[in-house]
């Protein structure tokens, strides 16, 4: 059995079970929607585009699905209520845990579904490069305008021009567990295809960051 | 009494008197060796010396324990009084569970047998000793008839018996049969305290090794051969019961067999653990709440405050409390302070395995905290003779008070599930950990209302206390659990006046590890810490003073503050509390250093403990206790909660939100035991009360303010 | 089907793929030694090691060991293993013991990556192991006593 078409079809079954609680689903709430690219065409100063941009993609970014494994300490954050993470666990040298615990003890190459247990924890989340952001890119208790600069700055986005950002954005696997959260957790907002437009046409406006 | 059972030889045991020990038929399903090590009574093959002891030819000495292993060393200890007295080297000791049987294994507190109220070395002791003794005689006599010489020339020393005359020696073994049939001495003669040998000795605990590598047996490790698996789905409303059930999805299930409804909710059963949890998952069941507890514990909390001022039960009652809060230059202090429900959250949730056998008895393997009352409920349900049900009590994953229930209310589902088979099938029933966190049997809700007088020299004159909250014992009079610590009150003050009130909700209390001490050890010893600070006097110092008519409640806070160094520095940022609690006869006083933590949150670096527990059997086993009761206690007045949300429904489910203490959180602990010749007495709860209290006034000098609702750290959403 | 080494040994598991490690082992192969305790990665009792790394067994779907190497507590061997085994019997770690089998392969695994752990590496390593009896304090100098006795 192919386990990525599984989990895609799982992923639907979530969605529809999502839709149907409390917890709203991009298509049926505009908070949980992207706004395109597209959309933006009509600001016509290229470095206002850039910043309306960028605050659209800060849907996502700042989404506690993002943040809670871009912490500012050793601790990853959990939830949508952004506690610290239970088990204790810290990052160690690679972001991947610590011996005897690494992110890898729990989490594993894609989410599990938790079978006749809490009703609050509906699956584990999993990936196959499941680590936490270094600590330079902390995104935790930084204002937009500082993870915009942030990202911008190869001394703290991992030696990254422009346009491999753009790419991580659009494409990176882990950045895309943020839209296939698993049951039980709320997605980050639209598509990873329209947040990477969004990525880029605010590369191509300039990357200009909000105050 | 256990005179009989002291005296039963093999041959009085083989005649049927009174004493039956394991199966009468041993079901197919397990082969020789599984057996071993999970039968009530240990291996048949052995030589019963008498109700307590058997012996092999190896020269192993197999202990029966009439108190269930669960962590608070019973094995280790029973054994080592009887080692003792039969003079037996360690390495040759073992240990199996008693089977169940009032009138053999009771325990001598309580009547009927069962583990509990850290009993079991004190109401084990003299029985114990006794019992080694005689089984020492017995093997003494055998020897002297087989070798032609005086019994009075032989001489036992560890696991050797020897004749020096004739230069004559053996181990146990080889007169184990020949020992099982001579003549008890009426009164066994036993050794003068100063002469022992093992007690007192750090020995090695004897179920250490197979906790190690896999092997040690718990309930949940009992497999059958074509063996169901059931789990039941229970609602999340105290007092619901089931209104309808959809079980089509569940039973399309691969691996599920059937659905039932039993009076506790809905039983899965299937072929495995995984199938029962999925199957369990798909069922829909509608819950009648018409009679199920629907309040909030904040609601709940708000009507325990509306019997305050109203007529309750009066514990205590000496001079004159409302004279005393009156006189001139009287300072007064006032509190109210709430404590939550509590889970024991055993690390091995409850769980049973059932097999009939052939002539349609059944056996039943749990952790049985009282396996006499197991035995009849399971009967009761069963529609059995209690005679044709043996309770083989299995080492469990823990307690602290959960598996000992008037009623066995947890047997009684679990038989229930077996009840609804045609039996054909050996069956394991297992809880999940939601199960167990929403199962109720908490440490009930209390709410406790301080109030006390200071004179104008300083002194504490005035106590008036009163406790609402559940009655354990379930009683519409004064429930003594509810006031113990409090209503006998260590403490010297002239005007005293306890008052207990019960409260009926649907939420089912239990005892947890200290029981009443969980609560009156923490309002009595935060409260008068308080008073103490309002007149500028050491914690300490202001606590022996008030103690001059317990000395050993003396004794015990003098060496902890002599351990501690109290009064010397504290490292900058923290700060030290004290507390002092006796519970189940036993003295315990702990001070502890406390800073807060990067979170907000007590940080508990380090708890001094001094204990008085009498004869200490085992220093090792009461220093673990020691440890362990002090991690126990700290993981509750830190994080522990079950509470009822907006309309009763309970809101914590697994380890996530209702937390234990873990490794980081564990403070260093150094251990002192009084020295002692007083009675033994237990340690299994005693460690629990005073960390609590201590680490809230700790936290109070680091500028917190006055704990007054638990537990200290709430947790958020998650 | 599902292909797996488990203690060294080639076994195969043809029932439900979603099935959780830890029920193979315990319901199926009759493993007992691994435990449940919370089903949700909470509590570590289920701790196995997993092509040589520590695994919550509880939230590990059989289909995702198809290929790799399970070492459980009855088959975990090796001078870390001996060490910490000799160094939980000396102290008398255990008291109720249910959590031990989870602890040992958490402690072993650390030792195994770190000889000389510090009691920082300890909380690390072993934070995600629940102890309800609380036997943290002797779990922590046991792991110390054995990373003395590998030294040698």
């Amino acid at each position: 059995m192919n386990r990525n078409l599984a989990y895609v079809s799982m992923a639907v079954a979530i969605n529809a079970a999502l839709a149907v609680s409390n917890i709203s689903m991009a298509q049926d709430n505009p908070v949980n929607a992207l706004k395109p690219a597209s959309a933006f065409q009509a600001i016509a100063d290229e470095n206002q585009r850039s910043v309306a941009l960028f605050e659209e993609a800060g849907k996502v970014i700042q989404h506690p699905r993002c943040v809670n494994c871009h912490p500012a300490t050793d601790r990853p954050l959990q939830s949508m209520s952004m506690h610290v993470h239970q088990p204790p666990v810290t990052r160690g040298e690679a972001g991947m845990g610590v011996p005897g615990m690494m992110c890898s003890t729990c989490h594993g190459p894609e989410n599990v579904k938790v079978v006749g247990q809490a009703e609050t924890i509906k699956s584990i989340p999993g990936n196959g490069n499941w680590h936490l952001a270094p600590i330079e890119m902390a995104w935790e208790g930084k204002s937009l305008g500082q993870i915009c600069s942030q990202i911008k700055d190869p001394q703290r986005n991992g030696g990254k021009t422009l346009d491999q950002i753009v790419e991580h954005m659009a494409h990176d696997d882990l950045v895309g567990w943020g839209w296939q959260p698993g049951e039980g957790r709320e997605p980050v907002p639209g598509t990873q295809a329209e947040f990477g437009e969004l990525i880029r046409a605010w590369v191509e406006t300039g990357a200009a960051c909000p105050s | 009494m256990t005179f009989n059972a002291l005296t039963t030889t093999r041959r009085s045991f083989l005649a049927g008197a009174g004493l039956v020990i394991g199966f009468t038929l041993a079901p197919k399903v397990f082969s020789a060796s599984a057996l071993e090590g999970v039968q009530a009574g240990g291996d048949k093959s052995l030589s019963q010396i008498n109700a307590f002891i058997k012996i092999g030819t190896d020269d192993t000495v197999t202990v029966l324990s009439k108190h269930i292993e669960f962590g608070q060393g019973p094995f280790t200890g029973l054994s080592t009084i009887v080692a003792e007295e039969l003079d037996a080297d360690w390495s040759q000791m073992r240990a199996v569970h008693s089977p169940a049987d009032d009138k053999i294994y009771g325990n001598l507190a309580f009547g009927l047998q069962g583990t509990g109220g850290s009993t079991s070395i004190a109401n084990s002791y003299d029985q114990l000793r006794k019992a080694g003794a005689t089984a020492r005689a017995l093997l003494v006599a055998a020897a002297a008839a087989e070798w032609g010489v005086p019994a009075a020339e032989i001489t036992v020393e560890k696991g050797r018996i020897k004749h020096a005359g004739s230069g004559k020696e053996s181990g146990f073994g080889a007169f184990a049969d020949k020992a099982a049939t001579q003549t008890p001495p009426a009164e066994p003669k036993l050794k003068d305290p100063k002469d022992f040998v093992l007690i007192g000795q750090e020995l090695p605990k004897l179920d250490t090794v197979s906790k190690t590598n896999g092997t040690a047996v718990f309930t949940l490790d009992i497999t059958a051969d074509n063996m169901l698996y059931a789990v039941v789905a229970h609602p999340d409303h105290f007092g619901a019961t089931v209104k309808s059930v959809d079980d089509a999805a569940a039973r399309k299930i691969p691996g599920v067999l059937d659905v039932k409804t039993i009076p506790q909710g809905v039983a899965v059963y299937a072929e495995n653990t995984f199938s029962a949890l999925k199957g369990r998952d798909a069922l829909t069941v509608e819950w009648d709440l018409s009679k199920a507890e629907t309040r909030s514990s904040d609601q709940l909390t708000a009507d325990f405050a509306k019997l305050f001022g109203t007529d309750g039960h009066e514990a205590a009652n000496t001079g004159d409390v409302e004279k005393s809060f009156g006189g001139n230059g009287v300072q007064t202090l006032e509190a109210d302070i709430v404590f939550p429900f509590l889970a024991h959250a055993p690390m091995e949730p409850l769980d049973a395995v059932f097999i009939k056998a052939a002539d349609g008895s059944v056996d039943v393997f749990n952790g049985a905290q009282f396996p006499t009352m197991d035995k009849k409920v399971t009967a009761q349900v069963l529609g059995l003779d209690p005679e044709k049900v043996r309770v083989n009590t299995q080492l469990a994953g823990g307690s602290f008070g959960r598996k000992a229930q008037f009623g066995s209310p947890y047997i009684a589902e679990a038989a229930a599930v077996f009840a609804a088979t045609d039996g054909k099938r050996p069956m394991k029933h297992m809880w999940t950990r939601e199960d167990d966190i929403r199962g109720g049997f908490y440490r009930p809700m209390y709410m406790h209302r301080m109030r006390g007088a200071i004179d104008a020299n300083g002194n504490v004159v005035g106590w008036d206390q009163t406790i609402v909250g559940q009655s354990i014992m379930a009683k519409a009079d004064l429930d003594e659990t509810s006031v113990e610590g409090a209503a006998n009150l260590p403490y010297v003050i002239p005007n005293l006046r306890v008052i207990s009130h019960n409260v009926s909700l649907a939420v089912p209390p239990l005892w947890w590890r200290s029981v009443g001490h969980t609560h009156t050890g923490f309002a009595v010893e935060t409260f008068m810490d308080e008073l103490l600070q309002k007149v500028g006097k050491d914690p300490v110092e202001g606590r022996l003073a008030l103690l001059s008519k317990e000395p050993r409640h003396m004794e015990t806070l003098k060496k902890v503050a002599e351990m501690a160094d109290w009064g010397s520095a504290v490292p900058e940022g923290r700060q030290r509390g004290v507390a002092v609690v006796k519970s189940f006869g036993t003295y315990v006083a702990q001070i502890v250093e406390v800073s807060t933590g990067d979170d907000g949150a007590p940080r508990v670096h380090k708890v001094w403990c001094a204990v008085d527990c009498g004869v200490a059997i085992n220093p090792n086993v009461i220093k673990a206790q020691m440890e362990g009761g002090i991690g126990y206690g700290v993981g509750a007045v830190l994080f522990d909660a079950v509470t009822l949300g907006q309309g009763g429904k309970i809101v914590q489910s697994n380890f996530h939100d209702y937390r234990s203490l873990r490794i980081n959180e564990m403070p260093a602990v150094e251990v002192a035991i009084i020295p002692s010749s007083e009675k033994p007495t237990g340690v299994g709860e005693p460690g629990v009360p005073p960390v609590g209290p201590a680490i809230a006034n700790a936290w109070r000098r680091l500028g917190h303010g006055a704990v007054r609702r638990l537990p200290i750290v709430s947790i958020g959403s998650v | 089907m599902i292909t797996f080494k488990l203690n060294g040994q080639e076994r195969t598991f043809d029932g439900d793929p979603d099935t959780p490690l830890l029920w193979v082992l315990r319901d199926f192969e009759k493993l007992t030694g691994t435990k449940y305790g919370c089903g949700i990665a909470q509590c570590g009792a289920c701790t196995v090691h997993l092509d040589g790394s520590t695994r919550r067994s509880c939230i590990t779907p059989i289909s995702t060991v198809d290929g790799s190497e399970v070492i459980t507590i009855e088959g975990i061997e090796g001078k870390e293993a001996e060490a910490v085994r000799k160094a939980w019997i000396a102290i008398d770690v255990p008291q109720c013991g249910y959590c031990q089998s989870g602890q040992i392969m958490s402690a072993v695994s650390l030792l195994q990556l770190t000889p000389k752990p510090t009691d920082e590496d300890i909380d690390g390593a072993m934070a995600g192991n629940i102890c309800r009896c609380a036997t943290y304090h002797r779990i922590r100098q046991a792991i110390h006593n054995a990373a003395d006795t590998m030294e040698g």
